[in-house]
């Protein structure tokens, strides 16, 4: 054995005490004839190093994608804010069974993917691949759920922006003629709860005739303190929370996408054989975005569907 | 230490050292592929460089153009709604295309390991990757000429933005979008880069500034940069799709997307001057012979402006009703950064005291920087006061200050750092005479310019106006003729630069006589950098070099490394 191999292990691993971790090295080493793995890019002294590099460079994307939706859970948060009365209503017309579901599913890919870095660095090949595709398949279900859900808020008309236009209700604006008390009679799925009891909905009125702090001089403000939506228990602007839903749901869809892309990858590599107890680098960075991925869904499975 | 042992288990060198000289990154290989697909920093700094450099031709003709209509007070050239376009698209080009790159991603790539005496940076493919990225965000954002044409300024306010009928918009921040992640990942490979890729002996406080610098630039781009990756996307989904949440019509709050945008934009001006700082460390106390002057000092004040950055983006926005304790908050920090400033300007000065200054070409650029960032920053600290502000808020003021800034400060350092590593990119010195007569150019043309902008501004002529009333003419006239004078020394840049690549003396490995890593090797460089890692000493002990006429250049005094005469 090597000196660097040799001095690779006693720096070791920290993440995983593995005996075959030792006979692996070596034996990489051994067979190749410049004294280096072969996984090993020229740029890099030690296959340590590779390692904490690559973590490191991980870590700080996971930093950019946190910020990155940042910016959405602002937004979110401002106008939750600002206008709670929207957050309020128009939760409900979200399936909670469906969401709630879905989390479980990403919780258990989630279980899946660490399982499936567990067996890349224990060098267990089929396990390997039969936890990545279990993964895939979460990774799947969950979209397909999501497109169920997404389908039925389309089929409503609940969207955003100057998309919004509940099917049930020809004129969701119109304040001379209020068709008020109808509307939350005809919710849009069928495991719809049922709407709040008028005396959490009158407080809620009177929070809808604060004028928001922050709006132009043609801003919400007169708008909302509009004497129309005064008997009305719908509040104003509710395609707001629509489209902080879509921009929100839509742009962690895209990243199960990007997921489920790298996996099919690590699948693919896996079943080529390229890991194995040494180098398991990029099943290891997955893992860690694959997590993110998870938790910011558990950060959106409350914020939107369980506003009480 | 640990990486000590294990630096002989670097492969056995099986080909000839001297064939391997005469190999530079240059020369290691030919075509079109070699370029294009290259994993070589230098090479895609390179690639960069070039890239940078058209798109600053571009955002430089641009700006002529605004100035020859700007000579008379009604239509000159073009009409109303073309030089709407025009300023928009300069802007545009001149920060996501030119500045926010052009330092860290064009010489920052080419440098940073070089410094470091590493062979690469941490992900070569992550590196190439960013530069496709550029490439293509920078194609769209010049496409949006062709498709539709913008004309909502750089900012990209809405309302306005979201309502325009000039459907480039979708075409300009979506090049915006995309040039974001160029930036992330140029950040993030530098950050990781300088984590764990110093030689032995390079410890945090022997690290060059320039790559403090850098490190603080990458910290901002990574925190800031994917802000406005949502912002540019909600802009885009709002705009596209009316989702609302910046449309007053739909309830939305079009201020939210200042804030938003600011939080981004305000970092990325310190995403601007901080390399460009870094570049002043540098070349200051090289030409001035000198140890640089509280080494820590200037190294801990790229962090805290890195930090102070994100706190200060409402002083974009006093006039744009947020309320007054939030515009007096924001007024306070943004005095507070010129704290840190102030300490790398006074400590630049420390370091020229008593120094032997060598009046380079690259040093004119630094002293032109001194002056120039002197009047930007301070002018900086009137618009920060409140009161003053209301006055001075969307007039040639605000334009004369962020040009002192970003021109007058980032442009210039980075003409300075293009003239300091030209040899070490190119292996060849350019004509130190036509150098200094354009340093001159540049410095008279921008002062005329700009500072014709300050009194304008300070009596009241608005920021993007096409018709201005006639008292302004003589300002504007002369602010005209001063870019003339600007674009003559640029061209003139060019020249000389371009004439050297071909007809310049052979530049030694070391020209100038600095003690950072990147000198240590060959000129132009080697395509593997460096036969052996080497250790680093003290950055700026000059104490171990001597010139030696006999190559133009200075030589260690005894040991081949002078780094190693340290150790």
């Amino acid at each position: 054995m090597t000196a660097p191999a040799r001095r690779e292990m006693e720096r070791g691993n920290t993440m995983t005490p593995i005996t075959e971790h030792e006979a692996g090295t070596a034996a990489a080493v051994e067979e190749h004839p410049h004294g280096h793995p072969p996984y090993l890019q020229h740029h890099f002294d030690t296959p340590q190093q590779q390692f904490e590099s690559g973590k490191l460079g991980m870590w700080i994307f996971l930093a950019t994608e946190v910020l990155f939706f940042g910016g959405l859970f602002v937004a979110y948060a401002v106008y939750r804010n600002h206008h709670p009365e929207i957050f309020l209503y128009a939760h409900q017309y979200l399936d909670k069974t469906l969401g709630g579901i879905n989390t479980v599913v990403l919780i258990c890919s989630s279980f899946t993917m660490a399982w499936a870095v567990r067996c890349a660095q224990l060098g267990k090949q089929r396990g390997l691949i039969a936890l990545l595709s279990l993964t895939l398949l979460c990774a799947f279900g969950f979209l397909g759920i999501k497109y169920v859900e997404y389908e039925q808020k389309w089929k409503h008309g609940l969207l955003m922006g100057y998309y919004y236009n509940p099917q049930e209700h020809e004129a969701p604006h119109a304040e001379s003629a209020p068709p008020a008390h109808s509307e939350p009679e005809t919710p849009p799925t069928a495991s719809q709860p049922a709407f709040p009891d008028p005396g959490q909905d009158a407080s809620v009125e009177e929070r809808s005739t604060i004028p928001p702090a922050a709006v132009g001089p043609s801003g919400l403000a007169s708008e909302n303190a509009n004497g129309g939506h005064a008997n009305n228990r719908k509040p104003a602007n509710v395609h707001i929370f629509f489209g902080i839903y879509f921009a929100m749901t839509g742009l962690h869809g895209i990243h199960v996408l990007g997921g489920i892309a790298v996996i099919a990858w690590l699948l693919y590599r896996s079943v080529q054989g390229h890991f194995n107890a040494d180098y398991f680098t990029p099943v290891d960075l997955v893992g860690l975005y694959w997590h993110l991925v998870d938790l910011i869904w558990i950060y959106l499975f409350p914020l939107l569907y369980l506003i009480h | 230490m640990a990486y000590t042992a294990s630096i002989p288990a670097t492969p056995p060198r099986a080909w000839d050292d001297a064939r391997r000289d005469a190999d530079n990154y240059l020369t290691h290989s030919r075509g079109f592929l070699s370029w294009a697909l290259t994993l070589d920093h230098k090479r895609i700094g390179l690639l960069y460089l070039i890239s940078i450099l058209t798109s600053f031709f571009l955002g430089g003709m641009l700006a002529l153009l605004i100035r020859t209509e700007l000579l008379t007070p009604s239509k000159t050239i073009v009409d109303a709604d073309t030089y709407n376009q025009l300023f928009t698209l300069h802007g545009t080009i001149m920060i996501f295309l030119f500045i926010i790159p052009g330092i860290p991603a064009a010489l920052g790539n080419f440098v940073l390991p070089l410094m470091l005496g590493a062979k690469d940076v941490a992900f070569p493919r992550l590196n190439l990757t960013s530069y496709y990225f550029y490439a293509v965000g920078a194609l769209l954002a010049i496409g949006s000429i062709v498709f539709g044409g913008v004309d909502t300024g750089w900012t990209f306010y809405t309302p306005y933005s979201t309502t325009t009928s000039h459907s480039g918009v979708y075409w300009l921040t979506f090049g915006a979008f995309i040039l974001g992640f160029s930036s992330i990942f140029t950040g993030l490979n530098f950050l990781v880069t300088i984590h764990k890729l110093r030689p032995e002996g390079m410890t945090w406080f022997r690290l060059p500034l320039f790559l403090w610098a850098l490190y603080g630039t990458s910290v901002i781009q990574i925190l800031a940069t994917p802000v406005l990756g949502i912002t540019l996307l909600l802009l885009i989904v709002e705009r596209g799709l009316g989702i609302g949440i910046f449309d007053p019509n739909l309830g939305g709050d079009p201020v939210l997307y200042q804030h938003f945008f600011w939080f981004y934009s305000h970092p990325a001006v310190y995403i601007m001057i901080l390399p460009a700082m870094g570049i002043m460390s540098e070349l200051i106390s090289v030409f001035s012979r000198k140890h640089i002057f509280g080494y820590k000092f200037i190294a801990m004040s790229s962090i805290a402006i890195a930090i102070l950055s994100f706190l200060v983006w409402g002083h974009h926005m006093f006039t744009s009703g947020q309320s007054p304790l939030a515009n007096m908050i924001f007024s306070f920090l943004t005095f507070s950064v010129a704290i840190p400033s102030a300490v790398k300007v006074f400590n630049w000065l420390a370091t020229m005291y008593k120094g032997s200054i060598h009046l380079d070409t690259p040093m004119l650029y630094a002293l032109s920087f001194l002056f120039l960032f002197g009047i930007g920053g301070l002018t900086g600290l009137f618009l920060g006061a409140l009161a003053v502000d209301i006055h001075l808020h969307d007039t040639y003021f605000i334009v004369a200050h962020f040009h002192y800034v970003m021109f007058g400060g980032t442009v210039i350092a980075f003409l300075g750092g293009l003239h300091y590593w030209w040899p070490k990119m190119f292996g060849r010195m350019y004509s130190e005479f036509w150098g200094r007569i354009a340093a001159l150019l540049v410095f008279v043309g921008f002062n005329m310019t700009f500072f014709a902008q300050f009194v304008m501004g300070a009596q009241g002529m608005p920021r993007r106006y096409y018709n201005y009333d006639q008292v302004f003419t003589f300002w504007h006239v002369l602010s005209s003729v001063g870019s003339y004078i600007m674009a003559v020394g640029f061209f003139l840049i060019a020249g000389y630069l371009l004439h050297s690549l071909f007809r310049g003396a052979k530049a030694p490995d070391n020209p100038w006589g600095a003690a950072t890593l990147e000198w240590t090797c060959a000129s132009p460089a080697p395509y593997y950098n460096f036969k052996t890692t080497p250790s680093a000493g003290d950055p700026y002990d000059f104490s171990n070099l001597v010139y030696d006429r006999s190559i133009a250049g200075y030589v260690p005094k005894s040991l081949p490394q002078p780094a190693e005469a340290k150790s």
